[in-house]
């Protein structure tokens, strides 16, 4: 029977090592432009808007897998729950888009 | 570029039934900043419309949108042109636009129900198309302050988004 504390030793090093590896993604919104237009992510990174416009954005998936309200001056965060390449688009202003490349 | 603000003056004449006359001046920083504003606020009063008759959540969202983004793109329209010390100047092209809305709500408020939101949505995706032209045609190229044409840029890629929504809604409503 393994010792506890080496399971527990095991189990903080796993963490550790998930969150080593999670990356947050910057995105900045400038007048209607996503930019980078198109980041690369892995499950579990988070993506952060930053909407430097004075209108309020949404990042919406086409997929319908999130829908994230962004206000102006302000950022939203979302995390990565699902690979795949997602295009995205406002909800308000449909000509913006951009798209998320998720690893799994 | 005499083609284009040809195309820009006839698209104004459309919306707004004005004939301008053969190799009329172009407008000034002055007319432009006021027919930009009151473009933005006849789409904030036709939405205001929209939100009394409408009982449909995408009409009323998309109304709400719109007043919340011609309300903050005309707040930095005063913004700036406080800043350049210009005294928006109010003119034929402003005048008609407020015109052809006028009739337009008067005609809106005989209907409800479907046929509102329909004839509502409808005009919205004519207005945008509309007044995008004239601002990729004549009011964009026109402008000499660099600011007030960089504000007017921005403007139109918004009032494009503007007019995609509207698209969107009206073919839902289909």
């Amino acid at each position: 029977m393994t010792p506890r504390w080496i399971l527990t030793a095991l189990v903080l090093c796993w963490l550790d090592s998930v969150s080593a590896h999670a990356e947050t993604i910057q995105v900045t919104i400038d007048k209607l432009v996503f930019s980078p237009t198109e980041v690369n992510a892995k499950v579990g990174d988070t993506i952060v808007w930053d909407n430097k416009d004075i209108l309020a954005h949404t990042a919406t998936a086409g997929n319908k897998d999130w829908d994230v309200m962004i206000g102006s001056k302000q950022t939203a965060s979302l995390v990565l729950k699902n690979p795949g390449s997602i295009d995205y688009f406002c909800k308000f202003h449909p000509n913006m888009k951009g798209r998320v490349v998720v690893a799994p | 570029m005499i083609a284009k603000f040809t195309a820009g003056l006839a698209a104004l004449c459309v919306l707004t039934g004005v004939s301008f006359a053969q190799g009329s001046a172009k407008p000034t920083d002055p007319q432009i900043a006021h027919i930009a504003y009151t473009a933005g606020q006849l789409d904030i009063d036709a939405a205001k419309q929209a939100l009394a008759i409408t009982k449909n959540n995408d009409v009323k969202a998309f109304a709400d949108d719109m007043i919340r983004d011609h309300t903050a793109v005309n707040k930095q329209a005063i913004d700036l042109v406080t800043k350049l010390k210009v005294k928006p100047e109010d003119n034929d092209t402003s005048k008609a636009l407020t015109k052809a809305a006028v009739d337009k709500r008067a005609e809106l408020a005989k209907l409800s129900g479907p046929a509102f939101d329909k004839a509502y949505v409808a005009n919205e995706v004519a207005y945008h198309k509309t007044v995008n032209g004239a601002l990729e045609t004549l009011l964009i190229p026109s402008a000499s302050n660099g600011e007030l044409k960089s504000l007017l840029q921005t403007g139109l890629k918004i009032f494009q988004g503007h007019q995609q929504h509207a698209e969107h809604v009206a073919a839902e409503l289909k």
